[in-house]
């Protein structure tokens, strides 16, 4: 996945002069993960370089640039860090539009790893896709796959609006079910790993089907959506899965056509429940799909607590829980 | 208990409150003609004395001395003149307009408005500056309609920001004047950003932030800084030191232990300190920032010492903390008074036809409010369009702003 953004990044960068891409480490090492190898010596320092440490600056920059004509591309190191600049993001970005009457605008990418499943302990393993969602006039994605990541991401870039694009960092070599004493299986070897040359786009606001089924529907992102296919196969359980891909906007037409041929839905992610965006999901179908519903609406989430260290597969919501859940359901 | 016996917390407090004698003795004030001009190239630390000094150029008698004098012809001056008065009457009515009930809110900015009108001359069309609420005068500068101000003021149904904006956080791009946010201190990096960018596209316009020294505390002045010593982008620093933050005096923003241009130090960028209410200062300086970014010579930060003569806005009674009189014992003066005083030394100007000046001015801010109230203001008269709210939010609207629009039945 991870050469899938940096294939995305290049194709826009070698399309549209007004992308430049920027963060800390971004430049001349290509950052942590590597998401911008060679986009510097490939496009020059201007328009692909390293930042201070200062996602306040990194992102308010981002919104000048933006205001400019520019369309930045920022990456912050962990979604972690985003905090500093989630004032530029909130106060300034998401509402530059709406403010100035469409005199200015700041049609900013801010990339942001996110997620655990790789021992980063409550520092480099949140998802805070909620505190995005929350806020009008932002965009929300977070892709599950190479083919995705590469299509979302040109659209992101291209979108008039400030999108947020949460990448989980625990897919970037590889889908990951959950299941961590297993051995890591490479993109190379699953479907959507396969990443087409060139320009393409994925509309912002489409879910993707990855498994039909009439028991029960699931709702899940990012890396959730390769637990639920783990748990589903797991548990045999008829669920149909949808990978959201964009939480704003939102596919509630896919939502509601699936929960009301299931009359059932489990809700899955990563992020911590209270307030999370499966509260969103749920009040969403319960409004939409409340007669058709034969069960209660679950979720499997992170914990309310911070992301432990040492106890990561407690607190990961793995296939066995979700495959309980989705039990739970049917038996509901 | 150590030898050096207990810790205490220094909490900064002004000279004097309300009821005492108002003090300016911490303000050490240089002769005008006193601070040397140097070359724009000068790198930063050569003119490290700059920031602990204050440039001037009209001295008590009304007279441009010193290297620092622009050379303004007459015109240029009356012009001047012009958009200080006409900024003052357009706050004057503004206030009233407050307290009739048309607003509101709204905030003057009185005693400081040399600081954006002569700023504003040096800027080319197309620069961009990042204003904070404070600026009206960079819009009045360039004679911006005072309409089109007003009807934003009262949020009428030629507001062009169609309701959505409290008064004056004005949005004009086509005059070079940047959303005002609200938030303080946060366009004070956007700027940064927006240099960045023109220098990225080999552009020839540079940007000009705008922060008043309370709110240099925040940390986006910092990341300001950096990010302008990094890359050295064609931008202007400006820190608006009016000596007051609502209530708390400059010492609450670090300004008892060093003065505001002397942060531009650590960070290796040129910076000054500038009479702000000498017109004639102002423009000098102004132009030489300019001049820098304009020639890639990268950022410049300016501490423009002034006094905020005002409250801070219409929900403020400044006499509840801090003397009535300070603002006559302001050792800078008045602005409008020192450049009239200066026309007038020069034989171009008498105090009858600043009389008439300043009547006309009053009769075409008048005559502008009465044209903006014909459109509305605040609860009377037509209003920008309700089905507005939802749009905007996103270059198209979703689905659910949609259904949230329905349901609003508009």
């Amino acid at each position: 996945m991870l050469e899938a953004i940096r294939d995305a990044l290049d194709v826009m960068m070698a399309r549209d002069p007004r992308v430049v891409v920027f963060g800390e480490d971004v430049g001349y090492f290509g950052g942590v993960f590597r998401a911008t190898e060679g986009l510097q010596r490939k496009y020059g320092p201007s328009r692909c370089f390293d930042t201070p440490i200062s996602e306040t600056g990194i992102v308010g920059v981002a919104v000048g640039m933006g205001a400019y004509g520019l369309r930045p591309v920022a990456e912050i190191q962990f979604a972690d860090y985003m905090y500093p600049g989630y004032d530029q993001i909130v106060s300034e970005a998401a509402r530059l539009r709406y403010r100035s009457a469409g005199e200015f605008t700041a049609p900013i990418v801010v990339r942001m790893p996110c997620g655990g499943g790789i021992f980063g302990g409550q520092t480099h393993s949140q998802s805070p896709e909620a505190l995005f969602t929350h806020v009008c006039g932002l965009k929300t994605v977070i892709p599950s796959n190479p083919h995705d990541a590469k299509g979302l991401l040109i659209a992101a870039i291209e979108d008039e609006d400030p999108v947020i694009f949460l990448e989980p960092k625990r897919v970037y070599n590889g889908p990951f079910n959950g299941h961590h004493d297993q051995p890591v299986v490479p993109w190379s070897r699953h479907p959507l790993g396969e990443v087409p040359d060139g320009h393409y786009a994925i509309p912002l606001g489409q879910a993707a089907l990855r498994r039909e089924g009439a028991a029960v529907t699931v709702l899940a992102y990012g890396t959730m959506v390769h637990v639920a296919e783990a748990a589903v196969e797991e548990t045999g359980v008829d669920a149909e899965i949808l990978d959201l891909r964009s939480l704003v906007p939102l596919d509630v037409e896919a939502i509601e056509r699936s929960v009301k041929k299931t009359g059932r839905c489990v809700i899955l992610h990563e992020a911590t429940r209270t307030s999370g965006f499966g509260a969103e999901l749920s009040a969403q179908v319960q409004e939409r799909c409340f007669h058709h519903l034969e069960a209660p609406i679950l979720r499997v989430t992170g914990w309310d607590t911070p992301y432990p260290h040492a106890q990561e597969w407690d607190y990961f919501p793995g296939p066995e829980r979700v495959g309980r859940a989705l039990r739970a359901v049917l038996e509901g | 208990m150590t030898e050096w016996g207990p810790l205490s917390l220094h909490v900064p407090e002004p000279p004097v409150r309300p009821g005492g004698t108002p003090d300016f003795h911490h303000l050490s004030i240089p002769q005008a003609g006193a601070v040397r001009r140097p070359p724009v190239d000068v790198p930063a630390h050569e003119i490290h004395d700059l920031a602990y000094s204050i440039i001037r150029v009209l001295n008590r008698r009304g007279e441009a001395v010193g290297p620092w004098d622009p050379g303004l012809d007459a015109e240029a001056l009356k012009a001047g003149l012009r958009a200080l008065l006409k900024t003052r009457a357009y706050d004057a009515r503004m206030m009233m307009a407050q307290r009739q009930g048309k607003t509101s809110f709204y905030m003057p900015c009185t005693g400081e408005e040399a600081v954006a009108c002569g700023f504003q001359t040096a800027l080319a069309k197309g620069d961009m500056n990042f204003p904070t609420y404070r600026q009206q005068g960079l819009l009045i500068a360039q004679d911006w309609p005072l309409v089109d101000m007003m009807c934003q003021v009262f949020s009428n149904e030629r507001d062009r920001l169609l309701g959505r904006q409290l008064p004056v956080l004005y949005s004009v791009r086509e005059a070079g004047f940047f959303s005002v946010s609200g938030n303080l201190t946060t366009q004070f990096v956007q700027a940064v950003g927006w240099a960045m960018a023109s220098a990225i596209s080999g552009d020839t316009r540079v940007a000009a932030a705008w922060v008043g020294e309370g709110s240099t505390a925040e940390s986006d002045f910092h990341a300001a800084l950096v990010f302008a010593s990094v890359y050295r982008p064609p931008v202007i620093l400006n820190v608006v030191n009016n000596q007051w933050a609502i209530s708390s005096f400059q010492g609450i923003a670090g300004g008892e232990s060093a003065t505001f241009a002397a942060r531009a130090h650590g960070y290796g960028i040129p910076s000054m300190r500038v009479d702000g209410n000498d017109y004639l200062a102002v423009h000098a300086a102004a132009c030489w920032a300019v001049a820098r970014a304009r020639r890639n010579l990268g950022p410049t930060l300016i501490e423009w010492v002034t006094y905020r003569a005002g409250a801070h806005s219409t929900s403020d009674d400044p006499s509840r903390y801090r003397p009535r009189e300070e603002s006559d014992a302001w050792p800078l003066g008045d602005p409008i008074e020192r450049l009239k005083n200066h026309l007038i030394v020069l034989g171009a100007w008498s105090e009858e036809r600043h009389t008439q000046l300043r009547a006309e001015i009053e009769d075409e801010v008048l005559a502008a409010a009465r044209e903006a109230e014909a459109h509305g203001t605040l609860h009377d008269g037509p209003k920008p369009s309700t089905a507005a709210v939802f749009e905007g939010v996103y270059a198209e609207m979703p689905r659910h702003l949609r259904e949230q629009r329905q349901e609003m039945g508009v």
